[in-house]
């Protein structure tokens, strides 16, 4: 066992093909670092010679590439012998030689007799498609489930505190919203000031100046504002809640307060449906305030408008069916977040790996979500 | 005790120290462990088992102390130097450590095909053995998530085996297993030993798999090391921990 330890391979015997009468003579090492070496030099031979026989008295150590590879050298020789059989009999069958010290490790490591695996199955491609179809359908129909659920157990809860985690509409709150104020601040202020921008350039050429106030107030409040608002949401707290239930989920914490007669949706989800319902309308409300902000600079600044004229122009635009259909959207985006979200932890299959896919799918379905849901709501409430 | 003079020791273990940033979890281990035999580490949970492991196999740095494989200081050896060792090296870790984004299969098969230049086929016969080795033949295509927590160890256990190891590491093993596929597991790391010359370093709290298999034990109490020697010396020794640890077990 002493052997040193670097270059394993040197102090292994160099690999030795032979072949003598109908037999082929293998001596040396017959180990994970030679076996490479003795299939180039078999290869060779065998092109020429027609051995029937391995002799392997001259090997003085093997280990399971030794065996696997004599196994493989078995077959080879064997179907040579004759092509037509094309299952050899199991069992050591061309091997003579065999001595004290490669006896056990062949008994150990020999595959002859195990019983033939079954390949891993294939699908097709129309089979894939079918089948992707058909989970698609599967999907929307269980999410209606557990968006079922979570509605249910949240306007219950609205009257009814008990089984939900205590203390968490506050944290959540803050978790969901507070945190992900500047961010909507600054990305509504960019959007807001872009936007003015590229409306005044062409607006001043029509002297057209004051609608600078219109076009703005109308994106801001009917879709940039929730829009941009649900597609951050999405991103932070959409992706938070799928990954925090889907951990749950792996680590048998679901299983768990279910054990413990607690409803999961009611215990977890809840929460997080009630911070954000009240949360992303004020989320909202901020972004097209900060976003107004942004097109309030360019007014002044470029097109010389006063701020009077700028606030009085907004003021008379907005109808009051703006402002409700900007909370109503806002308020029906984040559901559908909390919703897509959850249905995505809760779906969650296999360890860790399956969490990073449930967070990053539930991000892509809810953002998509969003921009559907807008659209319709645009075409309904024009 | 006379001949065991004469055999080079395979890892030898000098005041070895280990801890997590400030907390002391192991003080002062010295042991010499011996090729071709089945070394058993006992102790009670949280006592810094799997961390004498970590640190022998340097996943975590000693804090202080040497380390010798085959009379090798690896202490101050590189990465890459370190990696000829490891690659004779097999490790079961106590919770399976699978990787879960491949199945069995391909689980098995990355150290065949990161260190060795193997064809397909040749690989292909290794871990089919290796499976069978461990009876998990019938779940080469499964993934870790659809294995039971047994099931994965075994799994695990074919991994470790993959190249052959000249030792092998074991954290708790057999903890899961129902009974009979424990004895079958012993059964195998007996194997290993008589058949391959494999020397095995191993923690278990079962006390019949330890009467099975165990040639040395290694007692850890309170970062310290009680004891190190045969069972029967164990049992007689008089040290107090010891003769609780097994007469409670007894039940
Ligand atoms: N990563 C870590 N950081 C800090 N402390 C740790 C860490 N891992 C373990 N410990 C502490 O080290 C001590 C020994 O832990 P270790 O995992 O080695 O115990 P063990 O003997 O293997 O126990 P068990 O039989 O339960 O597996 C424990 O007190 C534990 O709290
Ligand atoms: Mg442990």
């Amino acid at each position: 066992m002493g052997k040193p330890v670097k270059n394993p391979s040197k102090t292994s015997l160099a690999p030795l093909v032979q072949v003598q009468g109908d037999a082929l003579i293998l001596s040396g090492e017959l180990i994970f670092s030679t076996v490479p070496a003795f299939g180039e030099q078999t290869s060779k031979i065998l092109k020429k010679e027609k051995p029937v026989m391995l002799d392997i008295s001259g090997v003085q150590r093997i280990d399971s590439s030794g065996v696997a590879y004599l196994e493989e050298l078995q077959l080879a020789l064997q179907s040579r012998k004759a092509p037509k059989a094309k299952e050899p009999k199991p069992g050591i069958f061309l091997l003579k030689g065999i001595n004290d010290n490669t006896r056990p490790v062949l008994e150990t490591f020999s595959s002859l007799k195990l019983p033939d695996i079954p390949m891993a199955e294939h699908i097709s491609f129309f089979e894939g498609i079918g089948s992707g179809l058909v989970n698609g359908f599967k999907a929307f129909g269980e999410s209606l489930v557990i968006a079922a659920d979570v509605f249910f157990w949240s306007f219950y809860g609205l009257g009814n505190r008990s089984g939900q985690r205590k203390g968490s509409f506050v944290q959540q709150g803050v978790a969901l919203g507070v945190q992900a104020l500047p961010i909507v601040a600054l990305l509504s202020f960019i959007i807001g000031f872009i936007l003015s921008l590229q409306s005044a350039v062409q607006l001043r050429n029509f002297g057209a100046n004051i609608f600078i106030a219109d076009l703005l107030a109308v994106t801001m409040v009917r879709e940039m504002g929730p829009m941009l608002t649900a597609i951050i949401v999405a991103g932070r707290s959409g992706s938070a809640i799928a990954s925090e239930i889907a951990t749950m989920q792996v680590t048998e914490e679901i299983d768990a307060l279910k054990m413990m007669a607690i409803n999961p949706v009611r215990y977890v989800v809840v929460p997080k449906f009630h911070a954000i319902s009240v949360v992303m309308p004020i989320l909202v409300a901020f972004s097209i305030l900060v976003g107004e902000l942004g097109g309030l600079l360019i007014a002044i600044g470029y097109l010389d408008l006063s701020l009077e004229s700028f606030v009085n122009r907004t003021i008379e635009i907005l109808t009051l069916k703006d402002l409700v259909v900007s909370m109503a959207k806002s308020i029906w985006f984040a559901w559908v977040i909390v919703v897509i979200g959850s249905y995505y932890g809760f779906q969650v299959k296999g360890g860790a790996e399956g969490v990073g896919k449930a967070t990053t799918a539930s991000v892509v379905a809810s953002i998509f979500a969003v921009i559907l849901f807008d659209a319709l709501f645009s075409l309904l409430y024009l | 005790m006379k001949n065991t003079q004469q055999t080079q020791p395979l890892i030898s273990i000098k005041d070895l120290v280990a801890k997590y940033g400030d907390k002391t979890i192991l003080d002062g281990i010295t042991v010499d462990l011996l090729p071709n035999e089945i070394t058993v580490i006992l102790g009670g949970s949280g006592c810094g088992k799997t961390t004498l492991l970590k640190n022998i196999l340097r996943l975590y740095e000693p804090y202080s102390g040497t380390l010798r494989y085959w009379g090798q200081d690896v202490l101050s050896m590189n990465e890459e130097e370190f990696s000829f060792v490891l690659k004779r090296i097999g490790m079961l870790f106590q919770n399976g450590a699978l990787l879960n984004s491949i199945s069995i299969y391909e689980n098995v098969s990355i150290p065949l095909e990161q260190h060795t230049k193997l064809n397909r086929e040749v690989i292909d016969r290794i871990i089919r053995v290796k499976l069978n080795l461990v009876k998990l033949s019938h779940a080469i295509h499964l993934f870790p998530s659809e294995l039971s927590g047994g099931m994965k160890k075994r799994a695990a256990l074919a991994r470790a085996l993959a190249l052959d190891p000249e030792i092998l590491f074991c954290d708790e093993p057999s903890a899961g297993l129902d009974p009979l596929t424990s004895a079958a597991l012993d059964e195998l790391l007996l194997d290993l030993k008589s058949q391959l010359n494999m020397s095995i370093v191993i923690v278990t709290h079962e006390l019949a798999s330890i009467h099975r298999i165990a040639d040395k034990i290694i007692f850890l109490d309170s970062g310290k090391m009680l004891f190190y020697g045969t069972l029967q010396a164990a049992k007689e020794a008089g040290i107090p921990q010891i003769d609780t640890f097994f007469e409670v077990g007894k039940f």
